[in-house]
């Protein structure tokens, strides 16, 4: 059996063309690019390459991009490298709710150095409010990080409106691109960004490798200190197969987004409308306009999250669930919840996250095995259909 | 991540639904992470003639309730009140670390269906 892999918003498989880029790079192509020689100069090459195709990709200067370990390090780097730098102007950052644990975390160990952090709040789509931001903006704000789209739910920030908020009270803006990377058109000047931060498995490269923009003139400290590679901001020996490979992905992306992005629009709107019009009780989670093209996450009330999951995964599909018991930590999706959804509600969530591999006959056959899968799971939930027998619902405790 | 056994059950639970008129309920919710089963039971001379479960949970807290309804069918009240969460998970071949918990599910909807059943009486 064929399986349908339809989670591309946690990693996506390399493109046989950044593979075939990068091969190369392993062996015949082995020098470090720090070296003078011929095999360091042919090395450097093929990395300064992989930095012009990503700054165009970012619309901005080479000299401005930073390769970096991936997505997390982007954003430690982004928002540790700027609080120490700028720890004299202030010492307050604001985020929101629904940030990925690599920025969230990241600020929650910055208020242990000291720092103030304001966690923005989301509606009900998962949606900020401007006046928010503004409101939370103090003289001690030295750093804005919101990220471009939801992870989750596919929401897109409204990061334009955020860039211009951000220069004009001279705030620094940095932003978590990893989801929005190959799926929508980025413009670090038009949108007023300062730092951003890409990772290339999400847009068909290899894992262990990103990049973080940062707009000439910010000054940032680094989080590795070592050799002077990346102008001082990263050290270490490149990555260079790597590196190789997240350029040929921006490359690819600049290629072919806009047709995929549209094939993929279809393709989602199909299954949001066949599950639908088939189960009753079907909440979507997100926004439902501005919302990334690939991410359908939606809820199937009254049954739980990891059991659709493990159905699913019976039958050859891989999805991911905002559900407590598939994480291992107990609580529900922190996105779903600052969302203001109920805890059962939370718990049956699915997110499906559409990709190159995926076509019509992949969400036919989700649209088919769906039905049944929900339909005996609520017969064994007891928060679906009338009770024979009420009772009042104790808590378990812990035996251990 | 779960055994053959948590699968088997998983997949193929027995005594599902609820007990018309039953003689005990229990209905539990999750301390940890929220879930939710019911369990209901008939009663005759002092041991469980039947039983049945629902459960909105993962995927370790339906098998659970499965196999603890297994395991109680049959039994004498004395007998099935030292089923502990322990036992159910043994029964299932272990859980694992972060499942562990699940298993508190059932056993103690187990308990308070025998304690509901007793206060009735
Ligand atoms: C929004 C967002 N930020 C950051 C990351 C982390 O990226 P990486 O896995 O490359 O560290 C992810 C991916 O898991 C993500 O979705
Ligand atoms: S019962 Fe909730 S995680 Fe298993």
């Amino acid at each position: 059996m064929k399986g349908i892999y339809m989670d591309h918003n946690a990693t996506t498989p390399v493109h046989p063309e950044v593979m075939e880029a990068m091969l190369p790079f392993f062996s015949e192509h082995f020098g470090n690019p720090s070296s003078i020689h011929w095999a360091g100069r042919e090395v450097k090459k093929g990395v300064e390459t992989a930095r012009e195709t990503v700054a165009s990709f970012l619309k901005c200067d080479p000299k401005e991009i930073v390769f970096t370990g991936g997505g997390s390090e982007g954003d430690n780097l982004a928002i540790k490298g700027i609080c120490e730098a700028y720890k004299d102007k202030g010492n307050h950052i604001i985020t929101t709710k629904v940030e990925h644990p690599a920025v969230l975390n990241t600020c929650e160990y910055m208020e242990k150095q000291g720092f103030q952090v304001t966690y923005l709040p989301v509606d009900m789509d998962g949606m900020i409010n401007l006046d928010d931001l503004k409101n939370a903006i103090t003289e001690k704000t030295i750093l804005i990080t919101v990220m471009f789209a939801n992870n989750e739910t596919g929401t897109i920030f409204p990061i334009a409106e955020i860039g211009k908020i951000a220069k004009e009270r001279k705030i620094l803006f940095h932003t978590d691109a990893v989801q929005a990377a190959g799926k929508l058109h980025l413009d670090v000047n038009a949108l007023n960004i300062d730092l951003l931060s890409i990772s290339a498995h999400k847009l068909y490269g290899p894992k262990g490798i990103g990049a973080l923009y940062v707009r000439k003139g910010v000054k940032i400290k680094p989080l590795i200190h070592g050799g002077g590679q990346e102008r001082n901001r990263r050290a270490g020996t490149e990555n260079v197969t790597g590196i190789v490979g997240i350029g040929k992905a921006c490359e690819i992306a600049m290629r072919d987004m806009d047709a995929e992005s549209e094939r993929l629009l279809r393709l989602r709107e199909r299954l949001h409308k066949g599950l639908t019009q088939k189960i009753e009780h079907v909440k979507l989670n997100g926004h439902p306009t501005m919302r990334l093209n690939n991410t359908l996450n939606v809820s199937f009330e009254y049954v739980e999250g990891e059991s659709l999951l493990l159905n699913l995964d019976m039958d050859g599909v891989a999805a991911s669930s905002g559900s407590a018991c598939s994480s291992g930590s107990l609580e529900p999706s922190h996105v779903l919840t600052a969302m203001g959804l109920p805890h059962e509600v939370a718990h049956g969530s699915v997110r499906f996250s559409l990709g190159r591999s995926n076509t019509e006959a992949d969400i036919d056959k989700i649209i088919e095995i769906m039905p049944p899968v929900v339909a005996r799971l609520r017969a064994m939930s007891p928060l679906y259909g009338k009770s024979l027998n009420p009772v009042e619902r104790t808590a378990a405790v812990c035996h251990h | 991540m779960y055994s053959e056994k948590v699968m088997e059950h998983f997949k193929n639970p027995r005594n599902v639904g609820e007990i018309e008129n039953a003689d005990g309920v229990g209905e539990v919710g999750n301390a940890a992470c929220g879930d939710i089963m019911k369990l209901t039971i008939k009663v005759e001379n002092n041991a469980i003639a039947d039983v049945k479960f629902k459960t909105f949970g993962c995927g370790a807290a339906i098998a659970t309730s499965s196999m603890v309804t297994e395991l109680v069918k049959g039994k004498s009240l004395d007998e099935a009140e030292k089923i502990s969460n322990a036992t159910v998970a043994e029964a299932l071949d272990g859980l694992p670390p972060v499942k562990m918990h699940c298993s508190n599910l059932a056993a103690d909807a187990l308990h308070a269906a025998i304690e509901n059943y007793k206060k009735k009486k």
